[in-house]
């Protein structure tokens, strides 16, 4: 399983990147590979909107389960990636570049230092 | 195989829950209500109560002995007798959920068929395999505009002249959720454009009937537009017969055609059961509740049908689900399936013209009884308002001593509209039927 060590991790298993006050954020390895096969992504976010951290933007459906994924922190959303609409299945190849899911402007930057680093998402107990 | 469960089963379960036997589970009923003493006759043979059924059953005055210009949501048409001889074949009539595409073919491909004529019926992109009837479509539709907006927009835009029933069931539905139901309390007699001063950027979905509930048909096209500019959906109820004659919903914007399938070669049958029709546009496929049958190719390459987005609602979406509702009127979509395929498309277009002119001859000839109109100039298909000089529920009685089954009052549902009454005419009305309805109000309410 893949956990790059340049990104930083929520416990819900999103991934964001951080450049300056923009993050991408995605799902990450371990989260395609517990789903299998994803069939549908709804990028329920609109560019423009502003969200709180925790909130849902993306619900990500395999053939297994339909999961919400949430803000990892808060802000406004820059843009979307359109392409998963009808290659989902790309969150499977590549969790951590092609799909990424939403690029957030951050309205409080600090949020993104509280977040996991790869060795402590690594380390996170998993009860299944 | 169905296996039930060992008392060695029972007890287990007893012991995790911690009671002793399974009566112990009933113990909040009040004692009264448990095993009461039932004063019952005495029990009679099949050939009494065969005799006692029929006895009671001869106080029914059915369509089929009244001469009847009642519809208001359910409309006698002639069905033919190849529905039922099709409908009553044992592959079909005890074939349930069809899970297992491997022995379901027969039942899988009627549904498809089911939905490419809902579709093309109502020119949108895909229809699934039914709902309950007229008013669980309506319903579901907002249900699926609320969750196509993730609950975010929470004003429903309801026209007035939407089946009363169907606005009560959406009501229902919706219960519980946080969500503001207008409209439904402007003037019947409004246009639908009145409508569009209600729509909001909060507003999920605009839901309106064409024809109406008391039979017009407006342009709705003004309507579906404003919707649009609030990123509001819109749902067209419509009557599938009509839409023989008349424009697609998809053709003015339409964003969910929900109908009634009833008229489609079902029989009246006390209300129900009758048919939801439900078809929206591609990029709502998976937002739509129900079940959808695809046409796929099996490991052979050969042509099979299997349910393609069923479980996914139950199953993988869980509570993300549209609807906790899966189910589907297989038999009865099954009838309209049979009944359209007989028709044929010219067929259907012939129907529709005949209901329509009859419905415009007896207009135009009720009109000619002093003291009854119609509007002259409002469009409508085969169902229309009547003015009457004396309350609406007075001509009903009048006309039922002649064996009259007159129409809707529609001071049922809109208290202001005593004199009204709501008269629906279909090929099961011949001329003579009409120029007898017309006779009987110029008798009786000569000056």
């Amino acid at each position: 399983m893949k956990t790059p060590a340049d990104l930083k991790y929520t416990k819900n298993d999103e991934w964001i990147r951080v450049e300056g006050d923009e993050a991408v954020m995605g799902i990450t390895d371990y989260a395609q590979d517990q789903l299998s096969d994803i069939v549908f992504v709804e990028i329920v976010a609109f560019e423009g909107e502003s969200l709180d951290q925790g909130e849902t933007c993306v619900v990500v459906e395999s053939v297994k389960a339909a999961a919400d994924v949430y803000m990892p922190v808060s802000g406004e959303i820059i843009e979307v990636n359109e392409t998963l609409e009808d290659s989902p299945e790309l969150i499977n190849e590549d969790p951590y570049g092609e799909a990424w899911l939403i690029k957030i402007k951050m309205s409080n930057p600090s949020e993104a230092d509280d977040l996991l680093d790869a060795e402590g998402y690594q380390n996170l107990e998993r009860d299944h | 195989m169905y296996t039930s469960h060992t008392k060695a089963d029972k007890e287990e379960m007893l012991k995790v829950i911690g009671l002793e036997k399974i009566e112990d589970l009933f113990q909040c009923l009040p004692d009264e209500g448990k095993f009461p003493t039932l004063d019952l006759p005495e029990g009679i043979t099949e050939m009494e109560a065969m005799d006692e059924l029929q006895y009671i059953s001869s106080f029914n005055e059915t369509t089929q002995e009244l001469v009847s210009f009642l519809g208001a949501g359910a409309y006698n048409h002639f069905v033919p007798a190849a529905v039922d001889a099709i409908l009553q074949r044992g592959e079909f009539y005890s074939a349930y959920t069809p899970y297992q595409p491997e022995i379901a073919q027969g039942t899988l491909q009627a549904i498809f068929e089911y939905q490419s004529l809902v579709a093309a019926l109502t020119g949108m992109d895909v229809a699934n395999a039914s709902h309950y009837d007229g008013a669980t479509s309506v319903a579901e539709a907002v249900n699926m505009a609320y969750h196509t907006f993730r609950g975010r927009k929470t004003r429903i835009v309801v026209s007035p002249t939407v089946n009363p029933q169907y606005r009560a069931t959406i009501h229902t539905y919706m219960d519980g959720m946080d969500l503001e139901i207008v409209g439904e309390d402007l003037d019947p007699n409004s246009n639908p454009d009145d409508l569009i001063e209600l729509i909001d950027e909060n507003t999920a979905i605009v839901v309106v009937q064409y024809p109406d509930f008391l039979g017009r048909l407006f342009d709705l096209s003004t309507l579906t537009a404003a919707a649009h500019e609030h990123k509001a959906l819109v749902s067209v109820h419509i009557n599938p017969i009509s839409l023989g004659l008349l424009k697609p919903p998809s053709e003015f914007g339409a964003d969910i055609v929900t109908g009634e399938g009833q008229p489609l070669g079902i029989s009246l049958s006390y209300g129900g059961p009758y048919l939801g029709l439900f078809a929206t546009k591609q990029k709502y496929v998976r937002k739509m509740a129900g079940r959808l049958a695809g046409e796929t190719v099996d490991t052979r390459g050969q042509r099979g049908y299997v349910l393609t987005l069923n479980t996914r609602e139950q199953h993988i979406r869980r509570e993300n689900a549209t609807s906790n509702i899966c189910t589907n009127q297989g038999l009865i979509a099954l009838a309209s399936t049979v009944y359209l395929s007989l028709l044929g498309k010219n067929g259907l277009q012939d129907l529709a013209k005949l209901n329509y002119h009859k419905a415009h001859y007896a207009a135009e000839q009720i009109s000619t009884v002093p003291g009854f109109s119609v509007n002259p100039v409002q469009p409508f298909f085969n169902e229309f308002v009547v003015q009457c000089p004396v309350p609406a529920e007075e001509v009903n009685q009048t006309l039922l001593e002649h064996d009259i089954l007159g129409g809707y009052e529609l001071s049922k549902d809109y208290p202001g509209m005593t004199h009204e009454l709501l008269v629906a005419v279909t090929e099961m009305n011949p001329k003579s039927e009409i120029d007898f309805l017309v006779a009987v109000l110029e008798e009786e309410y000569h000056d």
